[in-house]
């Protein structure tokens, strides 16, 4: 009975607590080799041509804009599509019931936010491209299952080089 | 004894967070002018563009996604997702001829943070990015 009452007094005085981590908002080591993996540098035409070649892909890929503010170099664009197909959602439905199929990942929405900025002494010249991507996934309960940022150095490189055709064809007005 | 000590910690266990949920929308912290005080850093410069694409880049090193940017308003919105959610808003207006006053408040899960200690991180993280010390204001 004690012990109860103790677990009872322990849950009050934790039970409204909610702690942000101590690092969520300092610089972590890698921080600098993110940063590489997120940016490249594109030479030649304007600020508003780039961000427009950063859209055309963030299109060619299937994403939305939801937000744009072409003054301080700002594209963000989101995309909902499946996290896992219908396929192996059936598969383990048959082998393992209703529920597990159920409590497997079932939609995401990817984030893409695109930052152009120019080179620091070489405005107007230069500018560094810095893309991020993260996601939310759900359950086939509805709920969310997972909240990440995208880190896979692939990604990156992929979408890059998508961009950089695009900077190319909105060069030539394709 | 024990059993009424228990059950009035019971009861207060399943109460104890009920509040009127819509009294959170005008909630303020504790204390106002100390709060401002936590969330705010006056720095030297008067360029309002410069300093918000500062802000966008020292967020994006931490790792955060940008949600809104407003240049008229100077306010830039993101929001980290690491197996939590942490949204911030950072606005950047004059504070006199030669500063400008930079503000962030952020909210972890469902609630704000009004711990100093983070914000006294990403002022550094900041500051490092401007090339600029971070003063504190009264």
């Amino acid at each position: 009975m004690r012990l109860l009452s103790l677990c009872c007094l322990a849950f009050l005085v934790v039970g409204c607590q909610t702690g942000i981590p101590e690092d969520a908002l300092a610089l972590k080591p890698d921080s600098l080799e993110r940063r590489q993996r997120e940016s490249r540098r594109f030479t030649g035409g304007k600020e508003a041509d780039i961000l427009a070649a950063c859209s055309g892909v963030g299109q060619d890929m299937g994403f939305t804009i939801d937000e744009s503010e072409t003054k301080l170099g700002v594209l963000v664009a989101s995309k909902t599509r499946e996290a896992s197909d219908a396929g192996s959602r059936f598969a383990m439905a048959l082998l393992f019931g209703g529920n597990a199929a159920n409590s497997m990942d079932k939609s995401q929405k990817i984030r893409l936010c695109i930052i152009v900025k120019p080179v620091a002494g070489k405005e107007g010249q230069e500018w560094v491209v810095r893309a991020t991507f993260q996601r939310m996934v759900w359950n086939s309960y509805g709920q969310l299952t997972r909240l990440e940022g995208l880190s896979e150095p692939e990604l990156y490189q992929q979408f890059f080089e998508k961009l950089s055709k695009s900077v190319f064809l909105e060069a030539q007005k394709i | 004894m024990i059993t009424r000590l228990c059950l009035l910690a019971a009861a207060l266990v399943l109460t104890g967070c009920v509040h009127n949920s819509t009294e959170s929308a005008l909630e303020v912290g504790s204390n106002q002018v100390q709060l401002r005080q936590i969330q705010s850093r006056a720095f030297d410069t008067t360029d309002k563009t410069k300093t918000l694409r500062t802000v966008i880049s020292t967020l994006q090193d931490l790792g955060f996604v940008i949600d809104k940017a407003d240049l008229e308003l100077g306010s830039i919105t993101a929001t980290k997702l690491d197996g939590y959610a942490l949204r911030m808003s950072v606005t950047v207006r004059p504070r006199n001829a030669k500063q400008l006053l930079v503000r962030a408040n952020a909210q972890y899960q469902e609630a704000a943070v009004t711990d100093p200690a983070p914000y006294q991180s990403f002022f550094s993280s900041l500051s490092k990015s401007m090339f600029l010390t971070a003063q504190n204001v009264d």
